[in-house]
């Protein structure tokens, strides 16, 4: 009996069946093309849109980095070169300064030289002129003793005998 | 890549999913079994004990059958259209025009056009009134042997079908609307809510199923998924403008499984139907896989025709029976165990609502997708 109760659930009602066709057709053609066509699409285009950003995101990261490696690229290389200027300017100012001690040191043993050799003339002079001068001041001499000495006439007398006898005796 | 973890857990989550499908199928099937069961003891407790008690059987399929009016509570109803094509040509009246009587003893008189509406059907009435004061023949088979016209009314399930499509069309372009003004910006509102289940339908129907075809099918496939889950839900809803048992009707699952086979078979491809027609076995079995496959062509759809059916149906007669035992009881009591019990086959059914329609798309998705195959895999 239930079984025979079931048999009108189990039987297509053809009115229900062409009324839910109906609706059902209508329903898939409206939502179709007002809904899911849009819906879809905009899913779609957003999706892509995330993706591209990502990708942008990606590349703008990759950039980035490109950037920071490069930079610090350039900054070890210009670091190096400081170091390098900076070595370069001190071997330049060592060098100078070498040669300016060298220039010094020569240029002052040649002064000391010359000064020596002047110092040598001007005393070679000196003695010279010490000497004429001792010379003349000894003449003077000389002569101001021979004359005091023979203002007096027996000094000369003895003199000239104390002479002779000298003389005798060689 | 870093999504392949979320695939993995999407792939579990459809495992899961199907885990818990062929449990609530088992489930179901038991609960018809139940059900059932339990219908035949009410009845045999009625004959037994209470003669004048209502059929409960009865009343439970009343309420799941179809009905020419739309019954809110006691003698509150709205009469629906009935249209019919009779010998004498379309014949159009109010449901109510008759009364209700619908025991099948009272002859209608149309103008000129005699019907007899019984348990809610019309039909010709036999010449003579049977023992039992109906003008109803059965055949010794218990078969019922009066004709009927072509019953094309505007019954409670079209009025349902016509609210859930109003709803879908509102709803969805409103929402392809919002998609349009709000280009590229991010989704708000009921666009929030639809925008995952969505993607559910397409990253999880139609693109494991279709591969790259997928784009296609997308609008049947959104269109059948939500409209058997809205269905399912409304059904589910025990008042206006729930109520009506549409997704439980087989002439409603009928209909969508046919799209599903229509839309199979005309885009079927020469390896669809070359596995169809020359199969990959010895000649000499092709007398014997020939007829098979064809089989197989048509016992798709039929199964996913009757799944659905048998699914909601199941439900509505489980909850309907567990609120009937108070009735066959006769005591309020049994409300305490009744009730809870409803509330949990309930929560089960919106669940089962969903995985209905998730099975549904997915089979349509599988079988659609099985016939625009470029490689066969053999």
């Amino acid at each position: 009996m239930i079984l025979l109760a079931l048999n009108p659930l189990v039987t297509p009602d053809p009115g229900l069946f062409i009324w839910s066709t109906v609706t059902f057709l209508i329903l898939f053609f409206l939502l179709s093309k007002f809904a899911w066509k849009p819906i879809v699409k905009a899913l779609d285009e957003r999706e892509r849109f995330i993706e591209d950003s990502l990708a942008k995101a990606e590349m703008a990261k990759a950039e980035m980095a490109k950037l920071i490696s490069e930079n610090e690229d350039l900054l070890k290389e210009a670091r190096l070169k400081r170091d390098e200027i900076l070595k370069e300017a001190k071997e330049i100012k060592d060098q100078i300064v070498n040669d300016a001690k060298e220039q010094a040191k020569t240029e002052g043993s040649k002064l000391i030289e010359k000064a020596k050799i002047e110092i040598t003339n001007q005393k070679l002079a000196a003695m010279a002129e010490i000497k004429n001068q001792v010379s003349s001041l000894s003449i003077e001499i000389a002569e101001k003793v021979l004359r005091k000495q023979f203002e007096d006439q027996g000094k000369q007398e003895a003199l000239v005998n104390d002479l002779l006898k000298e003389v005798k005796l060689n | 890549m870093d999504l392949s973890h979320i695939f993995n857990t999407k792939k579990f989550f459809s495992l899961a999913f199907c885990a818990v499908f062929f449990s609530l199928l088992s489930f179901s099937a038991f609960s018809e079994e139940h059900a059932a069961a339990d219908s035949s003891k009410v009845s045999a407790t009625e004959a037994h004990v209470e003669e004048a008690d209502e059929d409960i059987s009865e009343v439970i399929l009343h309420h799941i059958a179809d009905s020419h009016e739309w019954h809110f509570f006691g003698h509150v109803y709205i009469p629906l259209p009935v249209i019919l094509w009779t010998d004498n040509g379309l014949k159009t009246f109010l449901s109510n025009k008759f009364g209700h009587n619908d025991h099948g003893t009272e002859i209608l008189d149309l103008e000129g056009t005699k019907l007899v509406n019984y348990h809610g059907k019309y039909y010709y009435p036999s010449d003579v009134k049977s023992a039992n004061g109906t003008y109803i023949t059965y055949n010794a088979d218990g078969e019922l042997l009066n004709k009927k016209p072509l019953d094309i009314s505007i019954t409670k399930n079209v009025v349902s079908l016509l609210i859930s499509v109003t709803i879908l069309l509102i709803v969805f372009i409103g929402v392809a609307n919002s998609y349009k003004k709000r280009e590229g910006k991010a989704p708000k509102g009921m666009q929030s809510l639809l925008e995952p289940i969505i993607l559910f339908v397409r990253d999880d129907i139609a693109k494991p199923q279709l591969g790259h075809k997928y784009r296609g099918f997308m609008p049947y496939l959104l269109t059948i998924f939500f409209f058997v889950w809205l269905n399912n839900l409304l059904g589910l809803v025990p008042f206006f403008p729930g109520g009506a048992n549409v997704t439980g009707n087989i002439a409603v699952t009928m209909m969508l499984a046919l799209c599903t086979f229509v839309l199979t078979t005309v885009n079927g491809n020469k390896n669809y139907w070359g596995h169809v027609f020359t199969p990959h076995v010895p000649w000499w079995l092709y007398p014997l896989m020939i007829p098979v496959e064809i089989v197989g062509l048509i016992v798709k759809p039929v199964a996913l025709m009757i799944r659905l059916f048998a699914n909601i149906t199941a439900g509505h007669i489980l909850i309907l029976s567990l609120i009937s035992l108070i009735f066959i009881l006769k005591s309020v009591f049994v409300a305490g165990v009744a009730i809870p019990f409803v509330l949990f086959i309930s929560v089960i059914e919106l669940l089962v609502g969903f995985i209905q329609a998730f099975i549904f798309t997915i089979l349509s998705a599988l079988f659609i997708g099985m016939a625009v195959e470029e490689h066969a895999e053999h």
